[in-house]
Parts: C-alpha cells; sequence; structure tokens
C-alpha cells in the first residue's frame, strides 16, 4: 500500500469540469479522495504550491528504436524522457528493427514496458516489414494491442494497398496513421522549398508532396469509410484540406509537432542538422497555419515526433543527416511558451491538445480526475522560466534545436501506474 | 603629436633633390645603364623628382618605376599588420642595370631589407644603391644608404614626418613627438 | 581598409561590397607577380595550406595549388578516392584528424552544400570555400568579377546574365551574390525546370529563351551542362538544350552588340557554347583561367595574413 498526498495544486479537468485548488489523497495507484487541507501521515506529501495537476498527457506521436537501434533510445530511457516531459502515455512508431508487424514484437514492448510510470502503447505497421508492398498482420495485431496503425518514416503511396488498408482498418475502428509524403517529389531532399532551399542550394522537399498526398487521401477516406489520422501536419494546405474534410463529416484527425508551430525554414541557414526533419521545417505563414488549426480545432492533438539520434550520427554534413529531433522533454514548454502565452490557446484546451484527444483518438480510456478513478496524471508550471539544457535531457540523444531556448512554462512531474515521478 | 621642429622647407627641398641628383650621376659617372625604383608610398614621389632632375642636367631620360613590398614585409608574414597591398608597376628589365632605390626616411632597415628580396626576384641588377632624403638611425639591420639628404638622430619617441606636394599638398619634412 | 571583415571565405552571400572591391582591387597586384620571371613572393612562408578535395576537381585544385605555391605556402593534397572516407571516416574525423597536424588553412570542395560552414565552426583552421554541393564557389566568382571588370571597367549596372542549369549550380549562386552586391544587374536564363523556386525575389530577372537573354545582356556566364547529371531528368536530353540554348556564333550575330562571353569550364563544346563562340574575341575564358590564379593569391593572403 503506497499513499500520496498531493497538496494546494489547481486541479484543471475538463472532462469533470474541475478548475479549483484542491488536494489529492491517492492510494495504491487510486484517487481516494479530493479535498481541502485534507493530510494523512502516511502518505508520502508533495507541495505542489503554484502547479497545476490536469488528466496525463499522450504523446501518440513517439520512436523509441527498441528494438534495434538502442544506441539512440530504448523503451527505459524513452520512458524517462516522457516522464520528464510531463506525459503518463505514448504511442511508439513501428519503425524499429524489426518493425512491429507482428504481435511477437508488440509482446516485447509491453514486456519492456511493464511496471514504469509511462504506458507504451505500441502502433502496429500498416504494411508487412513497412515495404509498402502488402498489409501488414492487422487484426493480430489489433489483438496484441496496438492502438493504430502507421508505415510513420514512410507513406503508403501505393494507391490499391492504401484504399486496402483504409478497409482493413475501418473494420477495426482503429486510426490508420498517415505519413504524408510523395516520394517522387520528396526523394534527395533535404528542407522545405523556399526563398531559403533556393538561396542555400540544397535539395528542396516541395510542400506539394505534403498537400498532394493529403487531398488525396481525404478523398479516399471519404469513398472508403475508416478513420484517417495525419501525422505531422506541416502545411497551409493540408490544414485547409483536413479542415474542409472535418467540415464534410470526415472522420479525420491530425497532430501537430511542436517544432512546426515554433520554428521556421531560416533557421536552416546555420546549416545544423538539428534543424533537419520530416516533415521539414516550413515558412511562417506555415507556423501560423498550425496555431490557427490548433485554436479551431483542426489539429486535434499535439505531438512531437520524438526522434532520437546519437551525436555522431547527427553531426555530419546537413544533406546526409537523419532526419528527425527529440522532442519529448521540451513540446509542453514549447506549448505553453508559443500558444498559452500567446493567447492562440488556453489552458483547458492544450489540455485537450495533449491529453483528452490523443487519448480518444488512439481509444484509450477517457481520464477523470475524480474520486474511485485511477490516478493518471501530469503536473505543471505554467509560469517558471526556464532555460533548455540538452545535458540534462532523460533521453539517451540530444538532437534537439531548442538547446539553450529560454522558455515559459514546463512540466513537473506525473503520477500513474502507482508511481511518482518529480521533473526536478 | 607636436612638431618639434622643421627639418626641411618648402626652399630646401629642390636643393637637396638637385645635391642628390649631382651625387648620383658622379657616383655612376653619368645615367648609363642607371635605372631609379622609388618604393611606395611617398618614395615613389621622389624618385620621379630624381629622375627629372636628372634628366634636367644629363640631357636624358632615365627610365621609373615603382615597388611596392608589402608582400614582402616580414611584420605581414606574422600577422602583426595588413597594410593594403598594390602592385609593383616596374615596366622595364632590371637585369644588369644600376639600380638606384629610393626611399624617403630610412629607420629600423627592414622595408630597404624586403625591398632588395623583392628587386632580387624581379631580376639580377648590376648594383643597388640606396637613396633616402633623411637617415634617423637606429637600424635594426645591417643596411646603409648610399646618398643620403641628411643624418636626423631621432629617439624612439620622435618620429621624421615627410610631406610631398604630391601627397600631402606641400613639401615638408619635419621632427614631431608621438609620445604624451 | 585593407582587411577583410571575415576570417573565412565561404560563400559571397552576404559579404559586404567592401571586402568584395578589396579583393577585386589586390587582383593586379598578384596578376604582375605571374609575369615575372621568379613567380614567387614569400608572404605565406611556413603557412602551410592543405587541399581538402572531396569532389573531383583538377582544374580548381591545380589552380589553387598554384596560388598557394607562388605565396611559398606549404602545400599538403587530400583527394577522397584515396583517402580514409572511402573506409567510412566521417567528415569531421577526417577534418579533425587533418587540424591535429597543424594547418593553419584548409581549401575545401565537397559535394554536400554547408559542408565548409559545417567544418569551419569545430576546426580552428581558416577555411576556404572551393565549391560545396549547389551552395556556393566564392572564388570561381570573384575572378569572373575580375574578368568582366578588366573589359568594362566597372561592374555597376551591367547586365549579366548566367545560361545553363541554375538550380544546381554553385556558380551562378555565387555569380548572383557577388555581382547584385557589386551593383550589377543580374539575369539568369534556361529552361524553366532549371531555374530555382523564387528566384526572382533576389532581384535576378528570368529569361526562359536564350533570345531575350542575350538581347538585354551585356555580358553573358555560360554554365556548364552536367553531363552525368541533367540530361532525361530536368530537360530531355543535350540535342534539345543545345537546339534551344545553345550560344552559338549565329544566334550572336543576330546582336548588334559584342558580348562578353564567360565559361567556368570545363567546355561541352557543341552543346552549351560553339567552339567557334568558346575560342573567339568576346571571349575570356582564358583570362578567366589566369585571373583564376590571381584571385586565389589574393585570397589566400588577405585571410592568411589576416589578424586574428
Amino acid at each position: 500500500m503506497t499513499r500520496f498526498l498531493l497538496k494546494h495544486a489547481r486541479i484543471v479537468d475538463p472532462v469533470s469540469g474541475l478548475d479549483a485548488q484542491h488536494d489529492l489523497l491517492i492510494s495504491d495507484g487510486t484517487i481516494e479522495r479530493i479535498g481541502a487541507d485534507l493530510s494523512d501521515t502516511h502518505a508520502e506529501t508533495v507541495d505542489l504550491t503554484g502547479n497545476i495537476i490536469t488528466p496525463g498527457f499522450c504523446d501518440m506521436h513517439v520512436h523509441f528504436r527498441e528494438p534495434g537501434q538502442e544506441h539512440k533510445e530504448d523503451i527505459a530511457s524513452g520512458v524517462a524522457a516522457a516522464a520528464a516531459g510531463g506525459f503518463t502515455a505514448v504511442a511508439c512508431m513501428p519503425n524499429t528493427d524489426p518493425p512491429i508487424d507482428t504481435a511477437a514484437v508488440v509482446s516485447f514492448i509491453f514486456a519492456k514496458a511493464a511496471g514504469l510510470p509511462v504506458d507504451v502503447h505500441p502502433i502496429g505497421a500498416i504494411t508487412k516489414g513497412r515495404k509498402g508492398e502488402s498489409i501488414a498482420p492487422m487484426i493480430e495485431l489489433r489483438d496484441a494491442g496496438v492502438v493504430g496503425f502507421s508505415d510513420d518514416g514512410s507513406p503508403v503511396h501505393n494507391t490499391k494497398l492504401l484504399r486496402t488498408a483504409l478497409e482493413y482498418a475501418s473494420m477495426l475502428n482503429l486510426p490508420l496513421i498517415q505519413h504524408a509524403e510523395d516520394p517522387f517529389l520528396f526523394a534527395g531532399g533535404a528542407m522545405n522549398e523556399s526563398l531559403v532551399s533556393t538561396e542555400l542550394g540544397l535539395p528542396p522537399i516541395s510542400r506539394l508532396s505534403e498537400d498532394a498526398v493529403v487531398q488525396r487521401d481525404l478523398l479516399f477516406t471519404e469513398y472508403v469509410g475508416g478513420c484517417y489520422h495525419l501525422a505531422h501536419m506541416s502545411t497551409v494546405g493540408a490544414a485547409d484540406a483536413v479542415r474542409a474534410a472535418k467540415a464534410r463529416g470526415l472522420r479525420v484527425t491530425s497532430e501537430v509537432a511542436p517544432h512546426h508551430f515554433t520554428l521556421t525554414d531560416e533557421v536552416v541557414r546555420g546549416f545544423d542538422s538539428n534543424v533537419k526533419m520530416n516533415p521539414p521545417l516550413r515558412t511562417a505563414d506555415d507556423v501560423r497555419a498550425m496555431k490557427e488549426a490548433l485554436r479551431d480545432g483542426t489539429a486535434d492533438a499535439i505531438a512531437t515526433d520524438h526522434a532520437p539520434h546519437a551525436g555522431f550520427e547527427k553531426e555530419v554534413e546537413f544533406v546526409y543527416a537523419p532526419f528527425g529531433i527529440v522532442g519529448l522533454e521540451t513540446a509542453v514548454g514549447l506549448a505553453f511558451t508559443e500558444l498559452v502565452q500567446d493567447g492562440w490557446l488556453t489552458l483547458p484546451q492544450l489540455i485537450e491538445k495533449f491529453s483528452t484527444n490523443p487519448r480518444r483518438i488512439l481509444r484509450l480510456p477517457e481520464l477523470r480526475i475524480a474520486e474511485g478513478m485511477a490516478a493518471n496524471l501530469t503536473f505543471l508550471d505554467p509560469a517558471v522560466k526556464w532555460t533548455v539544457d540538452a545535458a540534462t535531457f532523460r533521453s539517451k540523444s540530444r538532437n534537439t534545436p531548442f538547446h539553450g531556448r529560454t522558455l515559459t512554462g514546463r512540466a513537473v512531474g506525473i503520477f500513474n501506474n502507482g508511481m511518482l515521478v518529480l521533473s526536478r | 603629436m607636436k612638431v618639434l621642429h622643421t627639418i626641411l622647407d618648402e626652399g630646401g627641398f629642390d636643393r637637396m633633390i638637385s645635391r642628390l641628383a649631382h651625387e648620383i650621376l658622379e657616383r655612376n659617372q653619368g645615367c648609363a645603364d642607371l635605372v631609379v625604383i622609388g618604393l611606395r608610398t611617398r618614395g615613389e614621389f621622389v624618385a620621379q623628382r630624381l629622375a627629372a632632375k636628372i634628366c634636367v642636367i644629363e640631357g636624358r631620360d632615365v627610365p621609373v618605376g615603382v615597388l611596392d613590398v608589402t608582400l614582402y614585409r616580414d611584420d605581414v608574414r606574422n600577422h602583426l599588420r595588413q597594410p593594403e597591398v598594390r602592385a609593383t608597376e616596374i615596366a622595364f628589365d632590371i637585369h644588369d642595370q644600376h639600380v638606384v632605390l629610393v626611399d624617403d626616411v630610412l629607420f629600423t632597415g627592414r622595408t630597404i631589407r624586403s625591398a632588395l628580396n623583392a628587386l632580387i626576384d624581379l631580376g639580377r641588377p648590376r648594383s643597388i644603391q640606396l637613396v633616402v632624403l633623411v637617415d634617423r638611425g637606429h637600424r635594426e639591420i645591417p643596411i646603409r644608404a648610399d646618398f643620403i639628404g641628411k643624418n636626423v638622430p631621432t629617439s624612439r619617441g620622435q618620429e621624421v614626418r615627410v610631406r610631398l606636394r604630391e601627397v600631402d599638398g606641400d613639401d615638408a619634412i619635419d621632427l614631431v613627438s608621438i609620445e604624451e | 581598409m585593407s582587411s577583410l571583415s571575415i576570417p573565412h571565405l565561404l560563400g559571397l552571400h552576404g559579404v559586404p561590397r567592401s571586402d568584395l572591391e578589396l579583393i577585386l582591387d589586390s587582383t593586379d597586384t598578384f596578376l604582375e607577380i605571374l609575369d615575372r620571371p621568379i613567380k614567387k613572393v614569400p608572404t605565406l612562408q611556413g603557412v602551410t595550406v592543405v587541399n581538402l578535395f572531396f569532389e573531383n576537381s583538377t582544374r580548381t585544385r591545380i589552380s589553387f595549388e598554384l596560388a598557394e605555391r607562388r605565396l611559398s605556402a606549404d602545400v599538403v593534397n587530400f583527394s577522397a578516392s584515396t583517402s580514409s572516407v572511402k573506409k567510412g571516416e566521417t567528415l569531421l574525423d577526417t577534418a579533425r584528424n587533418i587540424e591535429a597536424m597543424k594547418v593553419d588553412i584548409v581549401v575545401m570542395r565537397h559535394a554536400a552544400a554547408g559542408s565548409v560552414k559545417f567544418l569551419s565552426e569545430r576546426c580552428t583552421s581558416r577555411f576556404l570555400n572551393a565549391g560545396d554541393g549547389a551552395h556556393e564557389h566564392p572564388t570561381q566568382a570573384l575572378l569572373d568579377m575580375v574578368s568582366i571588370r578588366q573589359k568594362t571597367g566597372t561592374l555597376e549596372g551591367l547586365n549579366v546574365c548566367i545560361v545553363g542549369d541554375i538550380a544546381h549550380s554553385r556558380v551562378a549562386r555565387s555569380n548572383i551574390y557577388g555581382l547584385l552586391t557589386m551593383g550589377a544587374n543580374v539575369g539568369v536564363c534556361g529552361p524553366a525546370s532549371m531555374i530555382p523556386y523564387r528566384l526572382e525575389e533576389l532581384g535576378v530577372r528570368v529569361f526562359t529563351t536564350i533570345e531575350a537573354a542575350l538581347d538585354w545582356s551585356d555580358v553573358i556566364n555560360v554554365l556548364r551542362i552536367q553531363l552525368e547529371r541533367d540530361a532525361g531528368a530536368d530537360f530531355p536530353s543535350l540535342r534539345e538544350y543545345h537546339n534551344a540554348y545553345g550560344v552559338t556564333r549565329r544566334r550572336l550575330d543576330t546582336l548588334s552588340k559584342d558580348l562578353i562571353i564567360l565559361h567556368p569550364g570545363p567546355i561541352n563544346r557543341g552543346v552549351e557554347i560553339e567552339s567557334e563562340v568558346a575560342d573567339g574575341p568576346s571571349s575570356v575564358i582564358l583570362p578567366q583561367v589566369t585571373n583564376g590564379v590571381a584571385i586565389r593569391m589574393a585570397v589566400l593572403y588577405l585571410i592568411g595574413t589576416r589578424a586574428e
């Protein structure tokens, strides 16, 4: 029996309508009491004055690299990074080695994640081996416990296969998560096609690659049915298409990564591969469109696309560097600084983007902060000014463009699975 | 910077140039195979005046050239200074000629050392003779002038400032103090 | 002002006009040295220069090497095909090893844009970019500008047009940045598929027909069509390119003016330029080569003797 007493925090839960200062008494991982001035001599007491407690955050797009590339990250270090970033749940992408296209790999991941404070939910591959040639055993994967399907890292570009996958996944009522990219337009590209790419002579990736694929995919979704989720949306065109599709009643959802509402492709002028990711950083118009999309609900979730790479892999010529940056430990800080501080999102809306919506898209149980419910909580300090220091990351990797950046607001801990993890 | 006294004024200039020109012609028994090369910047103009004077005396033109020694300076190689580098303009062959090298002030001797290296790279003169308007002492290298306008003993805190009509608007040589 | 404001020569983008003028104006000094019987000055004696060439380029490397030797520097050559890069050594490790050998100046050519800047931020040597991917080739643009100026006296107000595969060309980019800084009017000409995205926004005129380009220009810089890369992808064939964009005697004869013709070399005779034009009186292609050595001497001198 372990008991925790969380005191003096402001509890904000959009689902139960709570927004007030209360103490929380947790026993054996369940919320026993919510009240004022609670005390319990047998409980570990934590003073959360100035902090906010919300339902646990879920990052629905991370790459934990285990099995196969454990030098970049493994499930243990990924979970530590997630907890430090304020997440109680993550969904991890299947581009591991071997990929998550069999029940065996799903079981492996669950086994590795057992007993950890962050729930790790595998996402199954859409196609066998993620090769884009034939569909993976989705029913087997669903039975093993995946929360969605994606070939992320790669698109499903074979149109016949895309149709088949949508039809198959629609029976299972799980989202088909598409990495929207046209391999012919993308090939060899290293950065967004813009005036910056023209000046730098870097091979360009046109926004057509994302826009054209999203529009086609939405046509298919409308025709076939099924639930389509757009991973790491980044362009004005994609946001417009998703907005129109939602207005027409399609079951379409989307996510935006923090770097796409924070940085533009101007930063690529430094040729630092820590600003190289896929989709690439776009223009100021696109950044603004991502913020609008989050505000008006076109973008349902914030998801980091946490993509760890070792230092020696990233510290090479820009065109040869692998795509991707880590994101778990900076997401909440960036969201507070870029979205809440500037008035794009209110705090309850932020909670929707980080918790309510991603969990709903992945069909995870809805969280409520109420007596008798499981304690699955994120602790936030909305006002603290802090400077990102990559050397203190719990992730194995340091590939972030935000080192040295001063942010306002951050996650300070989580409570889940009966375990308390404080960031500092 | 304070002018201590004037070494040479406008009037004295022409007389000094005349006297030096006569000395050069006497030593070389005329101006056959003689070429005059001035060091940038002011040496160039002194060279032109000397050559003009020689032409008046002998009735013959003497070739005049300009030498830029920036690329040969030892302080440039040691990152101590980066003066503007301009082209050397010597339109004639110095091989087997008597080169009269002209500079305004002889001080440590390093500039002349650079000039000798530069000249040797351009050809093999029969002789190199040095003419300066002022020798102010304090040699750091064993260099001496063949023809001297005036010997002016100086201290380290002083400088010999040469002004030339072509560059500065008037002719004068002043001893100045550069200490506070 | 007789010192550069920049410690490395990574490109011409953002380089102040005063720096460009200093380099261009210094070239005469070094051209004079190339005419002497002893083509040497001791200025970079004791300075070690490594030519770090990850991409094959005989002519640029030789030009740099001549420039370095004329300044009495000690020269080391590193070419990727005979090196540890083939054994999988990263760029950074290669450079660190070279730096550990106490090299003062690195002249570098590499296929990846930004790679010279990348190393200049991680090593203590001074870097000269001899071409990085499609990004910049500053000494080429400088020697092009010197060659033009020798004929016209000034670059200000001149109509200079670059013809060819602009999108993939570092020569084009460096020329665009340098010429714009020096006050020239810059144009480009090539098939639309070879003009980079929104290039007009840099203040460059875009011509998709050679006739319009020649009509507008005072000077043209004809780029080499890359046989290895371009045919079949961005344009259908060399034949089509020649017919549509080739700089031929017939096309030049329709103009009532003499254009100055530049080409960075090597020339694909009969493709982007006709032999007769390349060898004709308006061509400054050979002076470009001589100027190339002098410009590289000027840059080596200005970067190599610059105070810390």
